[in-house]
């Protein structure tokens, strides 16, 4: 067995040690202790790519006697291209961490394909992020405490995804969701921050009940199953398909557990958090919205997916065209991808990005891809921290440290061209362009979710490429394109989300100035991760390449499911790509187009036809989706519509209403005097009247006076025991 | 052994541990009183343990010291805020509390 393999525990341990080292000590070091996380998250990167190269020989060296392809002495890739995949066991490592009676509990890792995927993900991004953020936050109030932060949040993320039980990927669960909390609100100075992370916290912390609840139900389902109650994530994934548990404890499960997935991954309708947590600093964000925090939601429904594979019946035959998995994640692919559209603020639109990709994530689970769903995890990693590093960076030397496209971007391509071929870069992998990374994953839930007819999901899928690459393309157009509008003095305008200005950091604020004054390109140490996230955004596709998919063949779950035919390989469909494909480059056509002012052949159009005008009205007028979510009736009625309406309205609907309204009138006088004026006011009185006195009674008790509780207190007490007594 | 004398004595401790938490006005006092509550759960546990020759009685009666002088250091930590916000450690001005 490969050492990586057995010990992967070291992987989330040593950032843990690092963030203890770097609170204790890290004031004191040359470097303030950034240079103990980034060697930390370092080691743990080198461990982690130890461990995947372990994990890709364990799976060629099975061992001949248990399993079928060495007996058959054929190699592993052609054996998965034909479905049949050997059981190749887990890496599974525990310790007792506490007894309590019968109930034994551990702690301990899984190391499988999907557990090594992700460590090698979150180490990437999490060390570009820290290495990033030695420039980023550079003369910052709390430069150490920002590193700690950092890196106890890897440390919590790599506990959550090497979890063998699911309680302690509950506790991983919970302190990713702290960091995040601490993170977001980083510049706590500003009551904007504090609040948004408040409500990251509390909205994420609504959705746990849901995931506390799923979790103890694990337990009982394997007690049921087996008769001894476990925590343990395969017993739980074994014992989920056993016919004598009942189905509906599976579906409550499943239920519970995807409530705690909309929270933690921000889906509809609790996405509303991620957009405000873009008040935290831009590496982290970049680490929430690609390796951490968001997609542990995900990661969740990966790990436990016989659960919601059986309580949801995603994929069986005769299932129905929709389940809530399924659902929930296509509304979040629409809602995200539409509000991206109306936002200003460059990492905002970023933010529903994330929900929307999260949202495919989500939708390929709820359609039975869960490959899909692992790659389109790995690869939307890669490219999303490389737009947020992106957005960053021009944030830092272009934009006087403002994120607002509108007023402080523009034409900032000519003054940073590396940022700008980045961030093309990773806009072309999200928008899911032929051959970046983000076409082959998206292709992929695509193509998964016609093959197990879920025909809807695959059409809001399509839609939700094409938004995607129309408002990737608003994006870069506002920022890079264009004229440049930040040439104002960055002190005139007064600035919500620059704390970097900080001031009581005089000397680097001068610095800063000096510095600040032009836009210009970054410095490498921003550069650095950008192009190296670039790289994979670009490359990391190529991994499920068709017909040489690595990577379905190392994530695969190994122990046997009931899920595995479903997830199987399914074709890559050319017909289907290039529908997607020629979607995006038409709504990043038509943004491009709208955005450039290079309309003239669609203008004329638009002149002459009516139903073009009205279609050119919707696809191009920007402010269509402010108004519609500001005001949507306004919307509707202005422009030529309202017109005809309105004749209608003038000749026929006012005569019948004339009269409908005067017989209206005489009965309204009726039901005001007897019915509401007697009956419902009445009531809503005397009920309103009945609170207001029954409170202040109650309100006699709450003095305030500490001992005055006290004493109710021992008086209860007293009455519980003079209750005992009398009772027994 | 009698068992009696010590339930006695721990039922006396805790009866005047109530009674100062309820009537003293002065923070530290009320805390010192449910110092006094504790050490008389302390010692129905170590007398139970003794007469049922069982040593799980003392083991807990640690734990609780244990956990008295971590809910002290909290208290006190809370009576030093009062404090200093309010000038007075008396109880009766800390009445933020009323509905």
């Amino acid at each position: 067995m490969d050492w990586f393999l057995e010990n992967a525990w070291l992987v989330p341990l040593i950032p843990a040690v690092s963030f203890v080292v770097i609170l204790l000590v890290g004031k004191r070091m040359p470097r303030q202790g950034s240079e103990v996380g980034i060697a930390a998250v370092g080691t743990s990167f080198v461990l982690s790519c130890g461990a995947a190269i372990g994990w890709i020989r364990h799976l060629q060296h099975a061992e001949p006697g248990t399993s079928a392809l060495g007996a058959l002495g054929r190699s592993v890739g052609r054996l998965t291209a034909e479905g049949h995949e050997a059981p190749v066991e887990p890496v599974l490592r525990s310790v007792t961490w506490f007894q309590n009676g019968g109930v034994k509990l551990t702690a301990g890792i899984q190391i499988d394909g999907l557990a090594v995927v992700m460590m090698f993900m979150v180490t990437l991004v999490s060390l570009l992020v820290h290495i990033y953020s030695v420039e980023y936050m550079r003369g910052d109030r709390r430069f150490t405490y920002f590193f700690a932060a950092l890196s106890l949040f890897t440390a919590s993320m790599l506990l959550l995804v090497v979890a063998d039980n699911t309680l302690q990927l509950l506790v991983g669960w919970e302190l990713v969701g702290v960091c995040s909390f601490m993170l977001i609100g980083h510049w706590w100075e500003e009551k904007e921050n504090s609040s948004a992370a408040i409500k990251a916290f509390l909205t994420t912390r609504t959705g746990d009940i849901g995931l506390m609840i799923g979790v103890i139900t694990t337990f009982f389902i394997v007690q049921r199953a087996t008769g001894e109650g476990s925590f343990n994530i395969i017993e739980l994934n074994r014992a989920v398909s056993e016919p004598r548990i009942g189905h509906t404890i599976v579906l409550w499960c499943a239920l519970a557990l995807l409530l705690g997935i909309i929270g933690k991954s921000g889906q509809f309708p609790l996405h509303t958090w991620l957009p405000d947590a873009m008040a935290g600093p831009t590496p982290v964000s970049a680490l929430i919205h690609a390796a951490t925090m968001v997609v542990a939601g995900v990661y969740l429904g990966l790990r436990v997916y016989p659960v919601f594979f059986h309580g949801l019946s995603i994929g069986t035959p005769g299932h129905s065209w929709i389940n809530w998995m399924a659902g929930v994640g296509g509304i979040t692919v629409l809602v995200g991808a539409s509000l991206a559209f109306v936002q200003d603020d460059i990492k905002k639109v970023l933010a529903y990005s994330t929900i929307s990709q999260l949202g495919y994530m989500v939708m390929a689970l709820g359609v039975g891809a869960w490959t899909a769903a692992v790659f389109h995890l790995f690869t939307h990693a890669f490219f999303k921290a490389d737009l947020f590093l992106g957005a960053g960076s021009v944030s830092h030397s272009g934009a006087h440290h403002s994120f607002d496209m509108k007023t402080d971007m523009g034409g900032l391509k000519k003054y940073m061209p590396q940022t700008y071929r980045t961030f093309v870069i990773g806009s072309l992998a999200l928008a899911g362009i032929f051959p970046l990374a983000g076409f082959w994953s998206k292709d992929e839930i695509l193509v998964s979710a016609g093959h197990n007819g879920y025909k809807l999901f695959l059409v809001i899928g399509l839609v939700g490429a094409v938004l995607t690459a129309a408002y990737m393309t608003r994006c870069v157009y506002l920022t890079f394109h264009g004229e440049y509008r930040g040439a104002h003095d960055p002190h005139a305008v007064p600035h919500a989300d620059e704390a970097e200005h900080d001031p009581a950091d005089t000397p680097a604020l001068v610095e800063l100035d000096a510095h600040a004054h032009a836009p210009h390109e970054s410095n490498g140490l921003l550069l650095g991760p950008l192009w190296v996230l670039s790289f994979f955004a670009v490359f990391a596709g190529f991994l499920n390449f068709p017909h040489w998919s690595r990577f379905a063949l190392w994530v695969d779950p190994r122990y046997p499911t009931q899920f595995q035919e479903i997830i199987s390989e399914v074709a890559f469909n050319p017909i289907l790509a290039a529908i997607s494909v020629l979607g995006a480059l038409a709504g990043g056509g038509v943004a491009w187009a709208y955005y450039t002012g290079r309309v003239e052949a669609l203008r004329d159009l638009t002149l002459r036809n009516g139903a073009a005008r009205v279609g050119k009205r919707l696809l191009v007028n920007k402010y269509y989706l402010d108004y519609l979510y500001e005001d949507v009736i306004v919307a509707g009625i202005r422009g030529p519509v309202a017109q005809a309406v309105y004749w209608v309205n003038q000749h026929v609907i006012d005569n019948v209403l004339n009269y409908a309204g005067r017989g209206a009138q005489a009965l309204g006088h009726l039901t005001y005097d007897y019915v509401d004026q007697k009956g419902v006011d009445g009531l809503v009185n005397g009920l309103g009247a009945a609170t207001g006195e029954s409170g202040g009674v109650v309100r006699r008790i709450q003095t305030g006076r500490l001992q005055f509780y006290a004493l109710m207190l021992v008086g209860a007490v007293g009455v519980f025991a003079l209750a005992l007594w009398v009772f027994t | 052994m009698l068992l009696n004398q010590f339930l006695l004595l721990s039922a006396f401790l805790f009866c005047t541990g109530i009674y100062g938490v309820l009537v003293r006005k002065h923070a530290v006092l009320v805390l010192m009183s449910i110092e006094l509550m504790l050490a008389a759960v302390n010692i129905n546990l170590v007398a139970f343990g003794a007469f049922r020759n069982n040593a799980i009685g003392q083991v807990f009666a640690l734990f609780v010291l244990t956990i008295a002088a971590a809910e002290v250091g909290v208290g006190l930590a809370i009576v030093l805020l009062i404090y200093r916000n309010l000038n007075s450690a008396n109880l009766d001005d800390v009445e933020t509390l009323k509905g």
